[in-house]
Formats: structure tokens, sequence, C-alpha cells
């Protein structure tokens, strides 16, 4: 066994015998590209739309949840996908994020919210996970279009200008910290009205 | 038989305009058996200024947008401006307190169940005008009239 791998290791740093120079590096650096862009391709097609909602899991909950609001309807057609959101745009954190999908893969093999009653009892662990994201990114998702140097607070309603100026531009709160619920329909939280930070004041109230 | 025959005349042209009548009801000129084209759909109010009640116990109206806004078994998120705790930071007007009270009159530490669909007395204005007109006067209108 230790001789046989000693013989390939020899092998791998000996010159070749047979292969010219140019065909090792030209063909290396094809098939690196070949390999590279294969890659980057497959990944790109699991950020689609299609992709997501090809599980009913996605299609008929959160997918379904989606079609009402103005992320998927609106006056001027421009809208956000799954991915717009819950996928990071840069290359290392979307490598993150896409390993740490590997764990709703999981989820997806063994139902873990396979009917509309075990989505329920998922949906608030699900949505803080995502809050928590947005929290420790300070909302990068909703920055990569919302852009609060862009923002003509006089063009808002009194209400969202002044809390916009209060709390956005002081850096007091991130977009996710008021703004939840406005892509999918939002959790019970009553389990959270004890905390001293309540991701928002529960009902009823 | 001159008077008979003018009586038939005149009521079958009565019961002719009534029977055209009938097939247009309430504000639509629409006939019965046809759709309308529907209305096109106004806009909400938004600009957050407080209106003036018409009487005194009118539940006060709302002068934002409430579209989308979940109310369900699940979440009320017209409180998590107006409940106790968040007003300090959004600065809505808290929940009345009478929210608070059950049916016998007994306060409770949170809003009463029968006072969570907050739509049911509340609502958000369209900008829209009446289509029809009504001889409403406010109540301070009515005590400075001679007795």
């Amino acid at each position: 066994m230790m001789s046989r791998l000693k013989r390939l290791w020899n092998t791998l740093w000996r010159p070749s015998v047979h292969y010219s120079l140019a065909f090792l590096t030209v063909g290396g650096f094809i098939a690196g590209v070949i390999f590279w862009g294969g890659f980057n391709t497959a990944m790109e097609l699991t950020n689609t739309e299609k992709f997501c909602t090809g599980c009913h899991e996605m299609r008929d909950n959160v997918f379904a949840e989606l079609k009402t609001t103005i992320h998927y309807s609106n006056r001027s057609g421009v809208r956000a996908i799954c991915s717009d959101c819950h996928v990071p745009h840069d290359w290392t954190d979307k490598i993150a994020r896409k390993m740490q999908a590997s764990k709703e893969v999981w989820g997806k093999i063994f139902g873990t919210i396979n009917t509309p009653e075990k989505f329920e009892a998922k949906r608030l662990e699900m949505a803080q996970r995502e809050w928590a994201r947005f929290e420790s990114n300070d909302s990068l998702e909703c920055r990569n279009c919302h852009s609060e140097k862009s923002m003509d607070f006089t063009r808002q309603s009194l209400r969202a200008s002044e809390a916009h100026q209060r709390f956005l531009v002081s850096g007091e709160k991130t977009c996710i910290d008021c703004h939840k619920g406005i892509a999918h329909e939002l959790p019970d939280m009553r389990a959270t009205l004890g905390q001293s930070h309540p991701p928002l004041a529960a009902a009823g109230n | 038989m001159k008077y008979i025959l003018t009586s038939i005349a005149i009521l079958t042209l009565a019961v002719s305009a009534w029977a055209a009548d009938i097939s247009k009801t309430g504000l639509s000129s629409t006939p019965l058996d046809q759709n309308a084209p529907p209305p096109r759909m106004s806009p909400q109010s938004n600009d957050d200024l407080r209106k003036a009640r018409n009487y005194p116990e009118q539940p006060p109206i709302i002068p934002h947008k409430t579209e989308d806004y979940q109310v369900d078994a699940r979440v009320n998120e017209c409180m998590t401006c107006h409940s106790r705790r968040a007003v300090a930071e959004s600065q809505a007007p808290m929940v009345s307190i009478t929210h608070f009270m059950d049916r016998d009159g007994q306060f409770l530490a949170s809003v009463s169940p029968r006072r969570y669909f907050c739509n049911q007395c509340h609502v958000s204005q369209h900008e829209a005008s009446p289509p029809v007109s009504n001889s409403f006067v406010d109540v301070d209108h009515v005590l400075s009239q001679p007795q």
C-alpha cells in the first residue's frame, strides 16, 4: 500500500515522457476553464426561481406567499426572485451559504417540512434563522437593490421618512429590524414575547 | 270603451317602464344579467395626518395605507407599531385602553380577543369621491340649531 502511494507520488513529480509541455499547460488551462465554468453554471442553476420552486415545500408555501407582495408584483415590474434575498451575491459568501444549504437537502430528503402542518411548526425557527442572517450582514441582500444613499426621503410618506432618518441613517437599526414579513407571512411570535428584544412586538400586546 | 282602452294603454306603458327600470338596480346602470366594467381602484390615502372624528364615538380612521397588513391567527401587524410596548419606538398612538377591556368591563393585561381585528372598526381611507351624496352634518352643527 505504502509503496504504491510512493510510486504514484514519484510519477506525479517526474517530468512527462509522452505529452508535451504545451499540451499539458494549454490542456490544463482549457480543462480548468471548463471545470470552473461548469461549476459556476451548475451553482447558478440552483439560484434560479425554477429550481427553488421545483419542490412543493417552497412552491406551495413561501412562493405562494411571495406572490401577493410588492416584491413579486408592482407598478414598475421590477421583481426579486428567491436568490436575490436569500443567497449572498459575493462569491465567497455565496459558497458559504450554499454549503449551509446542504442541510436543506437533508430536510428535503427526510420531509422535515413536507406538510403544511410541519411547515407551520417550523415557520418561526426558519424565519428567525433568516432574520439573524440579515441582522448579521446589515441587511446586505436588501441593500443590493435598496440603497439608503439613493433614497429620496421627501418622496416617502411622512411616517416612512421620519422612521428612516431616525433609525436607518443613524445606523441604529438595519432594514430587517422593521421590515420583517414583507415578502412572506409572519410566524406566530408569542413565544418570543418574554425576550428583552422581541423580533417584533407580538400579537395582542 | 274608449275609457277602458286608454286605461289599458296607460297601464301597459307604466308596467313596461317599471320593468325596464327594475332591471337596473342600486347605483349601477348595468342590467342585472350583465357584468359592469369594474371601477378603477383608487389609491389608499397615506398622508399620516390625524383626521377629526365626525362624532365622539367614531373609531379613529387610519391615516395611512394598510394594504397587505397581516392580521390573522399568527400575528397582528398593526400591533408592531400600535402596541403598548412599541409606541416608544414608533411614536404611533397606542391602542386605546378600552381595547384591553373584556365584555364584562374587566381590564386585561393585553388587548382583548374581541378587539383583535382592527379593521372591523378602523379603516384606511381612499382618495375617491363618494358615489352618492348624503346629508350628514356634524354634531356641533346639530347642537347650534335653535330648538
